[in-house]
């Protein structure tokens, strides 16, 4: 009962066998990356190293870089024919993402500015 | 040149195959993808509604009072770690490796549940102190968006151990395999938001 015999019983049309893009290599340098941006980022809340009214966008930019590193050296996501249609649907992904979060806090902060000064404020 | 030539071939390969059926471990690594992308859409509802109301404090206490960032950063790294020995025991599912495999399942479910224990003593510890999710708006949409995060860690270790009972049962065969990829996608998905959490409501909310 070797592995090798399950997959050749398993073997269907559309089956064939597997060249992992993965490797030890690939998630240690992905892990190490990932510990570098947290630590970045938690060293730039924490600090003066940037500019204060500057510090959110530093921090978006690490989170972005960050996400980056999971897709890539994580999640395989590359520029293979194999991987069109992922980065497609990841696409659209992104921008039904941006266009909600980008969305609400635009019309609610257009929604508090319109609002009828309160006396509790 | 012989190290391209040997590269070279797989690429050939896929190049060939273009036109026919795509192979079953792709199609199921999409649909999943699909799935976890209409997942990370439902997230980002949850992260807008905190992200607007994330002021509305009710004259209870504000992030910078509540939140513990060494807390914070220890819960992070239990989380990449545990993405990283998924990682690790996904490759070693396919290389056939029951034995190591293993391991590193036994690896990724403990730095989950450490990830998962750190949360629950900090919510614990925060309704404790009266910042329970009936206090604020700010604290609803805190405790909906970092508790859904937690109910899907919690989910993955359900997973997780169903999966390994598979191939402790069944063996490392290629529908166990599909179903570790799905898994190991799912995983990496949970750190991808995580890194959102942290970054929008905990080291953005300590400002």
């Amino acid at each position: 009962m070797d592995g090798n015999q399950h997959l050749l019983a398993d073997r269907t049309p559309g089956v064939e066998e597997h060249e992992s893009t993965a490797s030890v290599l690939s998630y240690t340098v992905g892990v190490g990356l990932a510990i570098v941006a947290t630590i970045a980022s938690f060293v730039v809340a924490q600090t003066n190293l940037l500019w204060g009214p500057g510090i959110p966008v530093g921090l978006i930019v690490l989170a972005l870089a960050q996400i980056g590193v999971h897709l890539v050296f994580f999640l395989h996501l590359g520029s293979g024919p194999d991987d069109t249609n992922n980065i497609l649907a990841l696409a659209f992904g992104v921008l039904v993402v941006f266009l909600v979060i980008a969305g609400s806090i635009w019309i609610i902060a257009n929604l508090n500015g319109n609002m009828m000064p309160m006396s509790m404020h | 040149m012989t190290v391209t030539a040997v590269e070279a071939r797989p690429r050939e390969f896929a190049r060939e195959r273009r036109g026919g059926p795509a192979p079953t471990r792709v199609v199921v690594a999409y649909g999943f993808w699909i799935f976890i992308l209409s997942d990370i859409v439902m997230f980002s509802a949850l992260f807008a509604a905190y992200a607007v109301l994330s002021g509305n404090t009710a004259g209870g206490p504000t992030g910078a009072e509540l939140f513990n960032l060494r807390n914070v950063f220890l819960m992070t790294m239990f989380l990449l770690l545990s993405s990283y020995t998924c990682g690790l025991g996904m490759l070693s599912a396919e290389q056939r490796k029951g034995d190591r495999f293993r391991v590193f399942a036994a690896f990724t479910f403990v730095l989950g549940a450490a990830f998962l224990f750190l949360e629950i003593s900090e919510f614990a510890g925060m309704i404790g102190k009266g910042a329970g999710p009936s206090r604020s708006a700010f604290l609803s949409a805190f405790f909906t968006l970092v508790g859904m995060h937690g109910a899907h860690v919690t989910a993955g270790l359900l997973w997780l151990v169903y999966m390994t009972a598979q191939v402790i049962a069944k063996g490392l065969r290629p529908a166990v395999l599909r179903r570790l990829l799905c898994f190991s996608l799912f995983w990496h998905a949970l750190d991808i938001v995580w890194i959102g959490v942290m970054t929008l409501v905990y080291l953005m909310g300590v400002q």
